[in-house]
C-alpha cells in the first residue's frame, strides 16, 4: 500500500471497531463468551487484515510490515481482544517461511485441522470445517486459513513468549522452542492482568519442522513489531480519554484539564508517542527490507512504544481518580491491555540489551 | 471509553496518524552531497577542538571557521545561492547537519542569526535587508545576538518594557536586554521593543535590529554557569535605528517573532545529527569504559541511543511531509512536542556520559572533558527558546486541546 491507502485503511479499521462495541465484545471474551469478539475478527478479516501477513501465493494480501503496523495500531487503539501479534503477524511469518521449505513428515496431513487439541480444553469449535489439505500440503492449508479468516492461531516461543495467549479462540497453536516448530499440547491455563486474555502452557507435540530458529527469530520480530503497534494505538485511546475526562470533569469550579499539573503530564504523554511513532515505522521498514538493522529498529520500537504506552496508561488512571481505577470504566480494558503487553514479546529489558548488542555490529563491554 | 459513552467513536484526533508527519523520507537520494561535505569536513576540520566561542580568542576562531566554510559554500547550504547558499533542499541540509556533527565540527558562532533572524528576514523582511544582512551573515563577517528577554520578561515575553520612541528617519531604543546569547563578542542583535506605550501585551511590539558598538549601547557579559561569558546584559540609551532596520510593520512584531520562535524551537535550531553523533560517541563509551554488571547505566545509554534515533526519523518524517507541501503552521504548534524532546534528551544523554565517566566526570580537560562541557551546554536546553513548562502548557492547550 502507499501512504494514502495505508491512512485510508487505517480508517477504514478504525470506522469498523468505532462503530462495534468493542469493550462490550472484550467484557463478553473476559466472561468465558467469545462469540462477539470473533464475530470481530470475522469482519475484520473481511477488510483483509487477516490477509495481510500471508504470501499471495498462499491467497493471502503479501502486504508489507508497514501495512502491518497500521492495522495493529487500530486493533490497539480499540483494545480488540484475541490474539492480534500471533495470529496476524507471528504465525503467518513462521508458516510461510515452513511452507516453503516444507513441513516434517508427520502424518498431520491426513488429520487436517479437525485435530487442533482443543477438545482437551473442551473449548468450542469455532467452525472452520476439516478438509482435504490437498496440494497446498498443510502449511499452505492454514496459511489460507489465516488469510480467509477462517482460522485464528496463537503460540508459544519461550522464554520471550512463554505462552500461548489466547489459545481458546485460536483452533492452531503453535510452540517454537530451540530451533523446532511443533503442534502444541495445551497445558494448564492461566489467568491474565487483561481479563481479555488467557496465557496457556504449551508443550511440544508433533514435530512441525526442524532447524527453523531463523524463521521462529522473524516472527518474534514481527511479533514484537505488531505488538508495538498495538501498544501505540493503546496509548493513543488513554491519551484520548485523559484528555476527554480532564475537559468536563470539573473540580474547584474548573475543569481538571485546566490545571498546570494535569497539562503538563498530559503533555508528557502526548510527548512520548509523538516519539515512539518514528521507531515503529522505521523497523517495519527495515523488516521488510531485511535490512541488516532490523532487529536493532524492532526492539528500538518496542522499548518506545511500550514506554510511552505505559505513561499514557499510569497518567490516564491518574488524571481519571477513583473512577478510573474500577472495573466497570471501560478504561481499565486499555489500562489492563497495556499492562499485559509491555513485558510482552521480549521485556523491556531484553529489548534495550539487543540495542545495545547489534549498535554498530558490536557487543557491549561484555 | 467513559462510563457515560461505552462503545462510542474514539476521534482519530490528537497524534493520529495523518496528523504527525508522514513516513521517513529516503535518506538516499542525497548521497553525492553527502559525499562531498563528509570528505570536505574531513580535510579541513580542525583537529583539536577551537577555544570556547564564549571567550574573545575562540570568538575570533569559530569566525575564522565560518569564513572557511563560506568559502566552500557551506555556511548555509539551505540558504539561496545569491546569499552564499546552494538552495539545498531540506533533507539535504538534514545530511549537511548530520555530517557536521558526526565530524566534529566546531560550534556554529553564527547560530543565533542563522537560525533566528534569517528565517525571519526570508519571511519578513525587505529585498533590501536581505541584501545588506544576509550575505555578511553567511560568512559570519557580522555575527548576530538575540535580544528578546528582559529583567521582567522571560518565559512571559510579552511583559517586554524596552521602547523605541519615534525620530526623525527612524527610532530611539531604550531599556534593558538581558541573556542575549552571543552577546558578549557580538556584532549586531534582533530583538522587540514597545513602539506604541498605549498598546498592552502583545500589541504595539516592533521587531529591530541594532548594532551592538552603536552609540548609547553597553554591554556586559555575564558569566555563565560554565564559567564563560555565553550571554551578556545590553543597556540601551536612546540607541538610534533607521527605519530600514524594522522588521515587517511597526507594531507587528509579535507575530513576526513567534514565526521566529518556532524556528528555534523546531528545526533549524536542534537538528538531529547533534544528538545522533553524541549517543554514537556514548556508545562508543560505553564499550570503553562500561560496567558489564551495571545494566542500569546500560538502559541509560540504550534509551540515549533510541531517543536520538526517534528525533532523526521524527525529524525525517517532518521534512519528507514539508517536501510533500504540508502546512508549516502545523509545524510551528507541534515544533513544542519537539523542545521538551530534545532538550530532556540532551540532558540525559550528557548526564549518562558523566555518571559513565565515575570520578573522572568533574575533569574539564582532557579528552573527556567534552562531555562536562557539552553537559553544561544541555542544561540551559530546557530554559531557552521558551522553557519546557511553557512548552508543555503549549502542548496541552493546542496540541490536545485541553481548556485554557
Amino acid at each position: 500500500m502507499g501512504g494514502s491507502e495505508r491512512d485510508q485503511f487505517a480508517a477504514a479499521v478504525h470506522d469498523l471497531l468505532s462503530g462495534a462495541d468493542v469493550p462490550a465484545a472484550a467484557r463478553r471474551w473476559a466472561d468465558g463468551d467469545l462469540a462477539p469478539g470473533l464475530a470481530l475478527w470475522r469482519r475484520l478479516a473481511g477488510l483483509g487484515v487477516s490477509a495481510l501477513a500471508v504470501p499471495e501465493k498462499w491467497g493471502g494480501l503479501g502486504a508489507s510490515p508497514l501495512d502491518l503496523v497500521v492495522a495493529c495500531e487500530e486493533l490497539g487503539h480499540h483494545a480488540l481482544p484475541g490474539p492480534v501479534a500471533e495470529s496476524l503477524a507471528a504465525v503467518p511469518a513462521l508458516l510461510a517461511v515452513l511452507a516453503d521449505t516444507g513441513l516434517a513428515d508427520t502424518g498431520l496431513a491426513d488429520t487436517g485441522l479437525a485435530d487442533t487439541g482443543l477438545a482437551d480444553t473442551g473449548l468450542a469449535d469455532t467452525g472452520l470445517a476439516p478438509g482435504a489439505c490437498g496440494e497446498r500440503g498443510l502449511g499452505g492449508e492454514w496459511l489460507a486459513g489465516l488469510a480467509a479468516g477462517d482460522l485464528i492461531a496463537t503460540l508459544a516461543m519461550p522464554p520471550r513468549l512463554p505462552f500461548a495467549a489466547d489459545a481458546g479462540a485460536a483452533r492452531l497453536v503453535l510452540l517454537a522452542e530451540d530451533g523446532a516448530v511443533y503442534r502444541a499440547r495445551l497445558g494448564a491455563m492461566h489467568r491474565s492482568v487483561d481479563p481479555a486474555r488467557s496465557l496457556s502452557e504449551a508443550r511440544g507435540g508433533e514435530v512441525l519442522a526442524r532447524d527453523a530458529a531463523e524463521a521462529a527469530a522473524r516472527a518474534l520480530d514481527l511479533g514484537a513489531l505488531a505488538c508495538s503497534a498495538q501498544l501505540l494505538g493503546a496509548g493513543r485511546a488513554l491519551l484520548e480519554a485523559s484528555v476527554r475526562h480532564a475537559s468536563v470533569r470539573a473540580q474547584f469550579g474548573r475543569p481538571v484539564g485546566a490545571f498546570q499539573a494535569v497539562k503538563h503530564k498530559l503533555a508528557d504523554v502526548a510527548i512520548g508517542l509523538e516519539f515512539a511513532r518514528p521507531l515503529l515505522d522505521a523497523a517495519a521498514t527495515a523488516l521488510g527490507d531485511d535490512a541488516a538493522t532490523a532487529g536493532r529498529d524492532v526492539s528500538a520500537a518496542k522499548v518506545a512504544c511500550a514506554d510511552a504506552a505505559y505513561r499514557a496508561a499510569r497518567a490516564a488512571l491518574q488524571v481519571h481518580g477513583a473512577i478510573g481505577y474500577t472495573a466497570e470504566l471501560d478504561l481499565s480494558l486499555w489500562l489492563a491491555k497495556v499492562r499485559a503487553l509491555v513485558p510482552a514479546w521480549g521485556s523491556q529489558a531484553e529489548h534495550r540489551t539487543r540495542v545495545m548488542r547489534e549498535l554498530s555490529g558490536q557487543g557491549g563491554p561484555r | 471509553m467513559s462510563g457515560g459513552d461505552r462503545g462510542g467513536r474514539p476521534p482519530r484526533s490528537a497524534l493520529s496518524r495523518e496528523d504527525s508527519g508522514g513516513r521517513p523520507s529516503g535518506p538516499a537520494l542525497t548521497g553525492a552531497f553527502r559525499a562531498e561535505v563528509r570528505d570536505w569536513l574531513a580535510a579541513h576540520a580542525p583537529a583539536e577542538p577551537l577555544p570556547s566561542l564564549d571567550t574573545a580568542e575562540g570568538f575570533a576562531r569559530h569566525r575564522e571557521w565560518e569564513r572557511e566554510l563560506a568559502a566552500a559554500r557551506l555556511s548555509v547550504v539551505s540558504w539561496p545561492a545569491r546569499y552564499g547558499g546552494r538552495d539545498a533542499t531540506l533533507a539535504e541540509w538534514l545530511v549537511f547537519e548530520e555530517e557536521y556533527y558526526a565530524a566534529g565540527a566546531p560550534a556554529r558562532v553564527g547560530q543565533n542569526g542563522l537560525s533566528l533572524l534569517a528565517p525571519t528576514l526570508f519571511a519578513h523582511g525587505t529585498a533590501d535587508q536581505r541584501d545588506r544582512f544576509l550575505p555578511p551573515m553567511a560568512t559570519a563577517e557580522e555575527v548576530w545576538a538575540q535580544a528578546w528577554s528582559e529583567p521582567e520578561a522571560g518565559s512571559d515575553l510579552a511583559a517586554i518594557r524596552s521602547r523605541a520612541v519615534r525620530c526623525e528617519g527612524g527610532w530611539l531604543l531604550s531599556g534593558t536586554k538581558t541573556w542575549c546569547s552571543r552577546a558578549a563578542f557580538a556584532d549586531r542583535a534582533f530583538g522587540l521593543f514597545r513602539t506604541d506605550p498605549a498598546a498592552e501585551r502583545h500589541h504595539g511590539l516592533t521587531y529591530l535590529l541594532f548594532g551592538l558598538r552603536a552609540p548609547g549601547v553597553t554591554v556586559r557579559p555575564i558569566r555563565q554557569l560554565g564559567g564563560r561569558t555565553g550571554f551578556a546584559e545590553i543597556f540601551l540609551d536612546d540607541v538610534f535605528v533607521p527605519d530600514a532596520d524594522v522588521v515587517g510593520a511597526p507594531g507587528d512584531g509579535w507575530r513576526i517573532a513567534m514565526s521566529t520562535a518556532s524556528h528555534e524551537r523546531g528545526l533549524s535550531l536542534r537538528s538531529p545529527g547533534r544528538f545522533v553523533a553524541a549517543a554514537t560517541r556514548l556508545a562508543e563509551l560505553w564499550r570503553r569504559a562500561g560496567d558489564p554488571d551495571d545494566t542500569a547505566l546500560r538502559d541509560r545509554v540504550a534509551d540515549a541511543w533510541i531517543g536520538a534515533r526517534a528525533y532523526q526519523l521524527h525529524t525525517q518524517a517532518t521534512a519528507g511531509r514539508l517536501a510533500a507541501g504540508g502546512t508549516p503552521g502545523d509545524l510551528g504548534v507541534r515544533s513544542s512536542l519537539g523542545k521538551v524532546f530534545w532538550s530532556e534528551l540532551d540532558v540525559a544523554l550528557h548526564e549518562t556520559a558523566l555518571d559513565l565517566l565515575g570520578p573522572h566526570a568533574e575533569v574539564r580537560e582532557g579528552p573527556d572533558g567534552r562531555w562536562l562541557e557539552d553537559y553544561l551546554f544541555a542544561l540551559a536546553g530546557p530554559i531557552y527558546a521558551g522553557t519546557n513548562e511553557i512548552q508543555r502548557t503549549l502542548i496541552a492547550e493546542r496540541v490536545l486541546g485541553l481548556p485554557r
